[in-house]
């Protein structure tokens, strides 16, 4: 089967100052993949990286398909949910690739939209601004939006932080019926249970890839450790490592 | 017949309060939709510092080519857009946030643009450029700001949807288009157009007042963007109707007048507006109390 994303001695950052060092592999076609490690592992710039929006320093990374086509959640804090925009608005943004700035919203995109808004259990909310919804009721309806972008890859930064359990199960549900319509996901994640529970494959890192294979060999308590021990000595091998780059 | 007198017939009676209105609405109609994502997407400053550096840009016409408004609106012009490019530039290059090297380079423009009226002017031309004198509008001033609101519009109807997805959710816009920057850039370039169509009726300083005002008024009386600009531009219009005749009948300067209104305005809808209003607030409080 042909490798979907392959990361070959890949460095991302910003400014010169790397967040992923050296991550080398490949993530297969209908994987469920699991990104875990410590706050400041580089699990967002890995992400960025792989939609594009941040440029590797060394290394590649290699897509079958745009970046453009990829379906990317980026963490909730970076909507500005004081924009006065209602839930079905925000989630007919998921339609981008399919009308772009001037296409319009005909029948079928209608209830395209309305099933999306259906699917994560929002039937009724069309209306509503979004400054008024709670931070689950918000992350459903980015679901939806994901559903609507009908991608082959899909990135999950962070998508369960802080969002009540019963919403987290209903969103799982929705990841699951991707993984089983083969589509790829990887998501960054911090509850180790829901790892454990639902991702076949884990890859674990601290800057640089700890481990990466099955989730039940990777998350060993030693790994873990050694996670924590090395992103807690990051500043130091940061700047080791931008003078290596140089 | 007393209605009659006090509301129609200052613009029944005089042309030059015709021409008032006519022009300050037609400010408003583009003029109010651009301020309204100005204010949603927090770059009310930039405005503010697109205003001044239009100064210097007009003076230097002026200086180079006397009252002509066709070397004035283009020197404005080309100085609001560098301005905005460079504020972002510096932003972007040093560690000063964007809103400091606003404040410092419209303060410098504002001096530098005074200074340049006055090698060639008197004090009324810079009370001129300051304050502009919308009972003066010409016909090519009119023109001019018909052009400008509709080049407004339709613009503002090509690069809506890009503007609209980048300010509530930059990040999803960059991963699905590129249409970002150039939306960005078109928006800016309208925000210094309308500045440069407000110029001759109210000045460098209170043109920015038609753009802004009527904006944050209408985050007061509405919770949807279309609502939001409807009301924007009604906010707009109402306070060049009141604002002209406020003006008239107590004869106070017809700039400043327009603009007070529209203060007024806004200071209503802190206390009362439907959405955040302080009294509204404090009234649903009391009934839960209750």
């Amino acid at each position: 089967m042909a490798a979907h994303l392959r990361f070959r001695d890949l460095t991302l950052g910003y400014d010169r100052h790397p967040a992923v060092h050296h991550l080398t592999g490949e993530v297969e076609e209908g994987a469920m993949l699991a990104v875990v490690g410590p706050n400041g592992a580089g699990k967002s710039t890995l992400f960025k990286g792989i939609v594009g929006l941040v440029a590797p320093l060394s290394g590649t990374i290699d897509r079958d398909l745009s970046v453009r086509d990829i379906a990317y959640l980026p963490q909730a804090i970076e909507i500005d949910r004081s924009f006065p925009i209602n839930v079905y608005d925000l989630v007919a943004m998921g339609l981008w690739r399919r009308i772009g700035a001037f296409g319009a919203i005909g029948k079928t995109e209608r209830e395209w939209i309305h099933g999306a808004i259906a699917a994560v259990g929002l039937t009724g909310f069309e209306r509503r601004p979004i400054a008024g919804l709670s931070g689950g009721q918000l992350q459903r309806v980015l679901f939806a939006r994901l559903l609507l972008q009908d991608s082959r890859l899909i990135v999950l930064d962070e998508p369960f932080n802080a969002i009540d359990e019963r919403t987290v199960t209903d969103l799982i549900a929705l990841v699951r019926r991707w993984h089983s319509e083969r589509r790829t996901v990887l998501a960054a994640l911090h509850d180790m249970n829901l790892v454990r529970r639902h991702f076949s494959q884990t890859l674990l890192m601290a800057r640089e890839p700890i481990a990466w294979g099955e989730t039940g060999f990777v998350l060993t308590p030693e790994n873990l450790m050694k996670a924590r021990r090395m992103c807690e000595a990051f500043e130091e091998a940061a700047a080791e490592c931008a003078v290596a780059a140089e | 017949m007393a209605i009659y007198d006090l509301l129609v017939s200052p613009f029944a009676e005089f042309e030059f309060m015709r021409r008032a209105l006519v022009g300050v609405v037609g400010l408003a109609l583009g003029a109010a939709p651009v301020g309204v994502l100005l204010m949603l997407r927090r770059m009310s400053l930039i405005g503010d510092a697109m205003a001044h550096a239009i100064l210097p840009g007009a003076a230097i016409g002026y200086v180079v080519a006397g009252l002509s408004l066709f070397a004035m609106t283009s020197g404005g012009l080309i100085a609001g857009l560098l301005v905005a490019l460079v504020a972002g530039g510096i932003a972007r290059a040093t560690e000063l946030k964007e809103d400091a090297s606003l404040a410092a380079l419209f303060l410098v423009s504002l001096a530098l643009g005074v200074v340049i009226v006055s090698v060639r002017g008197n004090s009324v031309d810079l009370l001129h450029f300051l304050f502009g004198n919308v009972l003066a509008l010409d016909n090519a001033t009119l023109v001019l700001i018909a052009v400008v609101a509709t080049v407004s519009l339709l613009v503002l109807a090509l690069i809506w949807r890009p503007l609209v997805v980048e300010s509530v959710d930059a990040g999803f816009l960059r991963s699905v288009s590129r249409s970002g920057g150039p939306a960005h850039i078109s928006f800016l370039a309208l925000v210094a157009l309308n500045l440069v169509g407000g110029f001759q009726a109210l000045g460098t300083l209170l043109a920015v007042g038609i753009m802004i005002l009527p904006a944050v008024i209408s985050r007061f009386w509405s919770r949807d963007l279309t609502a939001m600009t409807v009301s924007a531009v009604g906010a707009g219009i109402i306070s060049a109707y009141c604002g002209l005749l406020v003006s008239y009948h107590a004869g106070l300067p017809a700039g400043p007048a327009i603009i007070l209104f529209a203060g007024m305005v806004y200071g209503a809808s802190v206390l009362f507006g439907r959405f955040g209003g302080l009294l509204r607030g404090w009234g649903a409080r009391r009934h839960l109390e209750a």
